[in-house]
């Protein structure tokens, strides 16, 4: 929470202006009833004797009122700039956090955490910044003013407001704790009917297809019923508050009235004093009862910044290698790398390497550690020994933006954004049209041609097919004209001729560009230079296609259980 | 009145309204799969004064409970609002001059006492029935719409997107009634409480009441203005908040390649200008909205200053008690109470009416049709299928299958392959009667399967897909789902057949272990070793295997073939694969190109050939 305090400090000057208007203001309306107990009272010492007078006072009542009005309207209006400001570079910060936060720090915190931060959390902190400052002063104000200024007209019935206070607030908050509680629980269960309609939506042609509408229905009819139950619990909790302010405050003015006619029977106080109390009691009790608003949103959030805070302070110091490369003139080299994401060993002593214009491809089973190769190349993460190198430099040492530019990589489920498919190939480079172009051609992306640059893609490109999505992510990938093309799994849409066809074109096109194909059809990488052959995170073959035939097994597994016959 | 749970769920409606927009803006370029939308159901728009109808026949099948609700609240509001003139009673008795009347005071303050007491009470009470009424409602209202969800024909999933359905079963439901059973309380109490105090103020001084008539059409400007004025900027706020959490959704899943591509910053000032936009209509709406509070105690402020000092001055003039004044201070503050609310209520009244004219949109989708006199399937299906000139499109004028014929015996392998988007799914769907086909029919053992009821077709069939669905339940549920009342020895002997026993077994709750998150768990191809073994537990004679392996890791590959092979022992099988390996044997490879039939027969048949199938199949080695 200090980090989110800092954030306001930039506008502590306009917040206490803002904050002093609203003390003003405040306090204007708190004299209101004051006023009002001069008027009204009938006693030795009134006041109003005259009509007068009398007017006079509604006329200071009124400017009173103005005062309230205005300096509240002003006080909200900067309220709420200050709580706009900070937002937005809250905001800021965290997104830029988010996206230069390390992938083990991504990893730890996970995806989708990381975008209810930047959503609910950031809201609810807006949330709390405004009712904070339009609220936090008002309330505090109307409560212990009130109590001050009650004391001043008649201290022995400010005792009932003093007895009756502490409890309300007491009961207020026991509710208000309750009933976060409750709607948590509540959140989980309707989570659970969320996770249930998704489930079922995604798999309804199995369910169809086994005619299990029955049991699917009997299912969502319990959990919708946890859902009704957890919602009636939470509802009785939080409904209690009502009922229970409203009674302590009624029966607090009965005791007003009660104790007041006592006082005025023994010549202590006037009778006008009790109407100006009775004000006075709701005025207060009406504040404290928007305590309990104040704390609900001051709970949510708090714990929303503290969520923020957790990325914005997070740190991670990367483990340095300094290794030197042994073979300087390769274009990428892995000299025995070993890696862990946290305990399990994602890849064990690792080498190989490829010379500039070389296709290496990689194969290997799912989990043998291929796609890590491309995230440590890229140096999303770092060795825990041994060196990755290209051009020579270990990329540890490397600057990660100019390493990152030599790159052109399609990663395994890649994503389309929402934008053209000229957007989606360019993905903000500024790039020349016509390597857009040839780009596409290249990527065999030519239903793009009947739709044209401008066409509009949709958020994860759902207007577009597997073999279409990937196609458009290849065009991104070489569009850059890259030193290093990385292709991760990214034809596997595409049928085998395309496929072909895709690798020709790459070969022809942009042939003294570096690729590193991942894949897991041998068809895939068989023409490639080099194939690294991986298996449980260890390289057991590399070589061409024709040496691994003859000296990896496992390769040679892999090859006959694709029907390919091995020695064609 | 201050009710954390409807700020909730305001505050939740935010979140869930971003994905609603901009979907139709690009046409579906896959020519197999129908686009996906969430415009307007077919169901079409009711109208707002049906929905408000059929809402009604919900409320009205809890009678008694809607009843009891609306009594308790004229209870609890009545006794409410006599209190104040309990309490002007007990102050008139209260007089420096004539003294105090001790008695009367005490009899009146016991009184109040008791009435507030009384209605604190009822008002819980009605907090439960109503509680209890917007539960058996909102419950009610779920189970309709998901089972009315499971009646809808597959075309409905295929082109509408999950998030838009979710959205309807938890938050329109939510606001429906959430806004309905609050309203109508809010409503009758704030009717009791107009008409109350304004006869309380009447009963207490006609003559103040006058003054007070001159508070009326500010507060009536206010108001109106208020929600003239405040629905756009809000709708507004909401649509920016949208978008900006769209967007940052939207980054935030391809964060890898913003990374690897390095163009962190390019993003980053993209969001920075959606930041602003959202920041200022969120300060917008806010800065309009908090003068509400002020405006309305300034009113508040305004009728106590007028009646004080025209109280004052008619107290001066002997013609009215002191605490008839104090009483009628209290009335004139619960008189403008309900008035601001009011236009509270008319908006949430307004979205509770759009959030239920989507929901009934649902509620009358055509479900799926069955013939009226549906034949009956025999006892013993033997397996026969044909293609009998079978057309069929998903949208007019872009044919998807044309005049397609074929037979398959039983027993017999039927392969289907093609270029994506060639047919291939659709096949399987018109065999299993997720769509119907426009022209030709359909033959099950010389049948035409539209003559049975859909459940009848889809009974002899089991299926293994190749998106691999495992629901949340432990790995024998999943297993077993494959079979009504499958046995544990079926349900092992299943996994056994499928090469997943072995594995199972080795996990710490074996077959007792929780499948989370869609099978997050497993690998790919444990999950299809599981969804084979849930087919294994079938008994049924016919198979649909959809590119099944297409998705699989090598090691895994020859289990999940040879699992594939058992299944498919004894059964008419249609396989659909991008591997030709895996089909070598079908007794029949039916090359799908176009929508149509372009080659048919066994492989080495096919390779003589030297057509479409050589080609593709020569380019996996080229």
């Amino acid at each position: 929470m200090k980090k989110i305090r800092h954030y306001l400090k930039p506008y502590a000057l306009r917040m206490s202006a803002g904050l002093l208007i609203k003390a003003i203001g405040t306090i204007a309306e708190l004299a209101l009833p004051l006023v009002l107990a001069y008027l009204l009272d009938d006693g030795e010492n009134a006041v109003v004797k005259d009509a007068f007078s009398l007017f006079l006072l509604g006329g200071a009542m009124l400017a009173l009122a103005l005062i309230a009005l205005f300096g509240n309207i002003i006080a909200n209006r900067m309220a709420s700039k200050v709580a706009r400001d900070s937002i937005e570079r809250i905001r800021n910060d965290l997104f830029t956090k988010t996206l230069q936060l390390s992938a083990r720090q991504t990893d730890s915190f996970t995806i989708p955490t990381l975008i209810s931060r930047l959503s609910s959390d950031t809201y609810n902190v807006h949330n709390m910044l405004g009712m904070m400052q339009r609220l936090g002063v008002r309330v505090p104000i109307m409560l212990f003013g009130g109590l001050f200024l009650a004391f001043f007209v008649e201290p022995v019935l400010t005792l009932i407001l003093i007895a009756v206070l502490p409890v309300m607030l007491a009961i207020v908050i026991l509710i208000a704790r309750k009933g976060i509680v409750y709607y948590g629980k509540l959140q989980r269960s309707v989570d659970g009917m969320v996770r249930k309609v998704r489930d079922d939506y995604t798999g309804v042609r199995v369910i169809k297809a086994l005619s299990r509408t029955e049991t699917e229905a009997q299912s969502f009819r319990e959990t919708a019923g946890k859902v009704a139950e957890d919602e009636t619990k939470a509802g009785l909790i939080t409904g209690m508050s009502n009922p229970v302010v409203n009674l302590l405050l009624n029966l607090g003015m009965v005791a007003v009235v009660l104790i007041g006619a006592l006082r005025v029977r023994g010549g202590e106080m006037s009778p006008g004093k009790i109407v100006a109390f009775v004000s006075y009691f709701t005025l207060i009790l009406n504040a404290a009862m928007t305590v309990s608003r104040l704390f609900v949103t001051l709970a949510k959030g708090t714990a929303s910044g503290k969520r923020i805070c957790e990325v914005l302070n997070s740190t991670y110091v990367e483990q340095e290698s300094f290794a030197k490369p042994q073979n300087a003139d390769a274009h990428i080299a892995f000299e025995n790398v070993t890696f862990a994401f946290s305990d399990a060993i994602a890849l064990n002593d690792v080498s190989f390497f490829v010379r500039r214009g070389e296709k290496l491809g990689i194969i290997g089973a799912t989990g043998s550690g291929k796609s890590t190769i491309v995230q440590l190349l890229l140096r999303f993460y770092a060795v825990n020994s041994g060196g990755v190198f290209v051009d020579g430099q270990n990329v540890n040492e490397a600057d990660i933006s100019k390493l990152r530019e030599k790159f052109g990589i399609v990663f395994q489920n890649d994503f389309i954004m929402r934008g053209t498919v000229e957007e989606n190939v360019d993905f903000c480079r500024n790039l020349p049209r016509e390597n857009i172009l040839r780009a596409l051609q290249t990527a065999q992306a030519n239903f793009v041609a009947e739709k044209g640059l401008d066409f509009p893609l949709e958020a994860h490109g759902v207007n577009l097919s597997g073999g279409q999505k990937q196609r458009i992510l290849i065009a991104r990938a070489l569009a850059g004209d890259p030193d290093i093309l990385i292709l991760d799994d990214s034809s596997s849409a595409l049928d085998y001729k395309t496929d072909a066809a895709l690798r020709a074109a790459i070969a022809r096109e942009y042939g003294d560009t570096t690729v590193l194909y991942i894949a897991q059809r041998v068809s895939s990488v068989r023409g490639c230079d080099k194939i690294l052959v991986l298996d449980g995170g260890r390289a057991v073959g590399f070589g061409s296609h024709a040496k691994l035939c003859e000296q990896c097994g496992i390769y040679r597994d892999i090859c006959a259980s694709q029907g390919g016959d091995v020695y064609d | 009145m201050t009710d954390p749970n409807r700020r909730r769920k305001k505050a939740n409606g935010i979140w869930f309204s971003r994905h609603k927009k901009k979907r139709d803006a690009g046409k579906v370029l896959a020519q197999e799969t129908p686009k996906k939308k969430s415009g307007p159901l077919t169901g079409g728009r009711i109208g707002k004064r049906a929905a408000l109808l059929r809402l009604g026949k919900y409320f009205l099948r809890y009678k008694r409970a809607v009843a009891a609700a609306l009594l308790l609240s004229l209870a609890s509001n009545l006794l409410a609002l006599a209190a104040p003139l309990l309490s002007a009673a007990a102050i008139n008795a209260v007089s420096a001059k004539a003294g105090v009347d001790m008695a009367k005071v005490i009899f009146f303050c016991a009184l109040m006492a008791v009435f507030y007491l009384l209605s604190s009470a009822l008002s819980y009470a009605l907090t439960y029935v109503m509680l209890r009424l917007s539960r058996n409602i909102t419950r009610k209202m779920r189970e309709e719409v998901f089972e009315k969800l499971l009646s809808l024909p597959v075309v409905f999933y295929d082109t509408r997107l999950a998030g838009d359905i979710l959205n309807r079963i938890t938050y329109d439901v939510d606001t429906v009634n959430a806004s309905l059973s609050n309203d109508i309380i809010q409503i009758a109490t704030s009717i009791i409480t107009v008409v109350g105090s304004l006869v309380g103020m009447l009963l207490l001084s006609p003559l103040l009441t006058s003054v007070f008539a001159v508070i009326l059409p500010l507060t009536v400007f206010v108001t109106v203005r208020r929600s003239k004025v405040m629905r756009p900027l809000f709708r507004k706020r909401s649509a920016k908040l949208g978008e900006l959490n769209g967007y940052s959704e939207e980054m935030l899943s391809g964060l890898c390649t913003i990374r690897g591509y390095g163009r962190e910053r390019e993003i980053e000032a993209q969001y920075a200008l959606h930041n602003a936009d959202a920041a200022n209509s969120y300060y917008t709406a806010d800065y309009v909205g908090s003068k509400v509070g002020p405006t309305v105690n300034f009113i508040n402020n305004l009728s106590t200053v007028l009646i004080s000092v025209f109280g004052g001055w008619l107290f001066l003039l002997d013609r009215i008690r002191l605490g008839d004044i104090s009483a009628f201070l209290q009335y004139s503050r619960k008189f403008t109470g309900p008035i601001n609310e009011f236009a509270n209520i008319i908006s949430e009244l307004q979205s509770a009416l759009a959030a239920a004219e989507r929901l009934f949109g649902i509620l009358d989708e055509a479900p799926e049709q069955d013939p009226q006199d549906a034949l009956l399937l025999p006892a013993k299906v033997r397996g026969e299928v044909t293609f009998d000139r079978v057309c069929f499109s998903y949208e007019r004028g872009k044919p998807i299958l044309k005049d397609v014929s074929f037979s398959a015996k039983k027993g017999q392998t039927v392969a289907i392959v093609g270029p994506t988007g060639a047919g291939k799914t659709t096949i399987v769907n018109l065999l299993m009667r997720f769509y119907d086909p426009d022209c030709g029919k359909i033959l099950l053992d010389g049948v035409d399967i539209s003559q049975y009821t859909r459940s009848a077709v889809r009974s002899v069939f089991t299926m293994v897909l190749q998106d691999t669905w495992l629901f949340e339940g432990t790995i024998f549920e999943n297993i077993a789902y494959g079979k009504e009342s499958a046995t544990k020895e079926e349900v092992i002997a299943a996994a056994r057949a499928a090469n997943i026993d072995r594995y199972i077994r080795t996990l710490p709750q074996g077959y007792d272990t929780r499948i989370t998150d869609g099978g997050a768990n497993l690998s790919k191809g444990q999950k299809q070793l599981l969804t084979i073994a849930r087919a294994m537990v079938s008994s049924a004679e016919l198979l649909i295997l959809d590119e099944a392996t297409s998705n699989v890791d090598t090691r895994t590959e020859r289990l999940v073939r040879d699992a594939m092979a058992l299944l498919q022992r004894g059964r008419t099988s249609f396989v659909i694969a991008h591997r030709l390996s895996t089909i070598e044997n079908a007794d029949c490879i039916l090359v799908v190109q176009g929508g149509e039939i372009v080659e048919r027969g066994k492989h080495a048949e096919l390779l003589a050939n030297e057509g479409f199938y050589s080609r593709i199949y020569n380019a996996q080695f080229e």
